[in-house]
């Protein structure tokens, strides 16, 4: 479904991403682990447009998105839910669910939509004309999350979806998702909760400064000694010096 | 002769400030409207009032025709202008700092000064009232008819607007850009668009505070600057970027204006904008109604 090919990307002299390459298919969940600063978020907005590719390719249902201008990406059906959530504060959250479909021409269906996820998630009820600025960390995730399945997407991303949140909100969220490909929607997850992200993805890659290091299925990368000491925190070996 | 009463003059006054600060208001509303989707100040906004009172001189004094017609064109043409200023020489400049784009809008604003003075000549024009000559008695004091005409527009102006940006998909889509470029991009906003709508938008509000204004304090090809920087003293004075303080700020500095000018002197009546100004960025950068929090996170 998705295919990234030795993708460079750069962030002005910054040589983000050396190499990456990755594929995600339809019906999967796929996450991408490494520490900070490896270039997680790099790759979400290498894929979602925000900062293209400076080599390599990126193709999505069998199509060349490379150099697609993010606004024209989501068209093609992969929304991007970013790296702090940035829904727009000053907008009342109807009105931020309202923008999630701005792509959608049918405005009844858009209205039947914002009526479907208003009921499936009461929190959003609740303050539904309220601004999106005043809501806490986990309303502001369920939110952001929300506004991009508006745009009724064939593949989310999801950029560290449990950033910040209480643990119960955690395990919310991760619900969400859960629920969300049994609805068929294929998704690539970002976390730093690594743990939690091998439990819930088919497969997994594992990346260090720019560079995809290792890749299998969960259940093996969760067994791998390098994965579990880095990233899992099992196994350390103390260290005695004299 | 009739004396005028101390409150018939004071009423005078601040009838003359309302009629003024309401242009300032509509500058202001310009400059936020821009300011609000790409944090540039745009420093033509003046020229646009300018462009709006010529053109409709040109429309219903030279070519008179009715108006209703002459003032739609006028308002037309000048969004045009607002189009094309951003077609050519905002959207080409890609990865350009905000400051570099304020500056190219200066540039754009003695552009279009000149042109206006190649096209007009140096004098001022005039139009005559939109109805009626006979000023209307209140309270003692004298008011043209003019402007009701201006409070009206004034009126309907931010009426419009703010249906726009609370109940429209383009003027939500344009708050979300202000909001969050990259957000707005990734549910598939066109900034570049949202920018362009901004600028015509501002254009066009230029256009209808001109045309309006004309028939009480004529236009000329250099009027631009000044009315920009008391627009951009009242946009300040109510917080950049906020609508309601546009509005408020405007009409108040109109009014403190024609106060100063009435009972002081008219010679220090362009100096109470600046001042205020000056107190305004000293005291409360953030403005009156601006939020103090994002305007420590803005650029300017």
């Amino acid at each position: 479904m998705l295919t990234l090919k030795s993708v460079h990307t750069f962030y002005g002299n910054i040589h983000a991403l050396k190499g990456v390459s990755l594929h995600v298919n339809q019906g999967e969940i796929v996450t991408l682990i490494g520490a900070n600063g490896a270039g997680k978020t790099t790759v979400l907005k290498t894929i979602s447009g925000l900062t293209p590719a400076k080599r390599g390719s990126v193709a999505f249902e069998g199509r060349d998105i490379t150099r697609m201008a993010a606004e024209e990406i989501v068209r093609s059906g992969i929304s991007h839910v970013p790296e702090g959530r940035k829904v727009f504060g000053t907008l009342s959250l109807r009105d931020n669910i309202e923008m999630g479909g701005f792509i959608r021409g049918n405005k009844r269906e858009v209205r039947a939509d914002m009526l479907h996820f208003r009921e499936k998630f009461p929190i959003l009820a609740d303050r539904w004309h309220q601004m999106a600025g005043t809501l806490s960390g986990g309303e502001q995730q369920v939110l952001a999350i929300t506004r991009a399945l508006m745009a009724r997407p064939k593949l989310l991303i999801l950029d560290e979806p449990s950033m910040g949140l209480a643990p119960l909100l955690v395990m919310e969220t991760f619900k969400i998702i859960k629920t969300l490909r049994e609805e068929g929607t294929t998704i690539l997850l970002i976390e730093q909760n690594a743990r939690a992200a091998l439990h819930i993805a088919d497969r997994g890659y594992v990346l260090e400064t720019g560079k995809i290091v290792l890749q299998g299925k969960c259940q093996m990368l969760l067994e791998h000694e390098e994965v579990k000491r880095a990233y899992l925190g099992k196994g350390y070996r103390e260290v005695w010096e004299d | 002769m009739e004396k005028i009463s101390l409150t018939g003059q004071l009423i005078q006054y601040i009838f003359t400030g309302i009629t003024v600060g309401s242009i300032y208001a509509m500058v202001a509303l310009g400059f936020n409207i821009i300011y609000n989707v790409t944090e540039i100040i745009n420093f033509a906004q003046g020229e646009f009032v300018m462009l709006g009172g010529l053109i409709m001189v040109f429309f219903s004094a030279f070519l008179k025709l009715p108006l209703p017609l002459a003032f739609l064109l006028t308002v037309a043409v000048v969004t045009g202008v607002g189009a094309l200023m951003e077609r050519f020489t905002i959207n080409p400049l890609k990865n350009a700092t905000v400051l570099t784009m304020i500056i190219v809008t200066i540039a754009v604003s003695i552009l279009l000064k000149g042109i206006a003075m190649f096209v007009w000549g140096k004098d001022p024009y005039i139009i005559p009232p939109f109805s009626g000559s006979e000023p209307i008695v209140i309270l003692g004091a004298a008011i043209q008819t003019q402007t009701l005409w201006v409070l009206l527009m004034t009126a309907v102006v931010v009426v419009l607007l703010s249906l726009f940006f609370k109940k429209t998909r383009y003027g939500k889509a344009m708050l979300a850009c202000a909001d969050d470029p990259d957000a707005a991009r990734l549910v598939g906003i066109k900034v570049n668009t949202m920018v362009l709508i901004s600028f015509a938008l501002s254009a066009a509000i230029g256009a209808v505070a001109g045309a309006i204004i004309t028939p009480i304090s004529l236009m000329e090809y250099d009027r631009g600057a000044l009315l920009g920087l008391k627009g951009f003293g009242a946009s300040v004075l109510g917080g950049l970027g906020s609508f309601y303080g546009a509005v408020v700020a405007g009409i108040l500095l109109g009014i403190i204006e024609s106060l100063c000018a009435g009972l002081i002197s008219s010679g220090y009546k362009d100096a109470v904008a600046l001042l205020l100004l000056l107190l305004v960025l000293y005291v409360r950068p953030s403005g009156l109604f601006g939020n103090v929090e994002a305007g420590k996170i803005k650029e300017f």
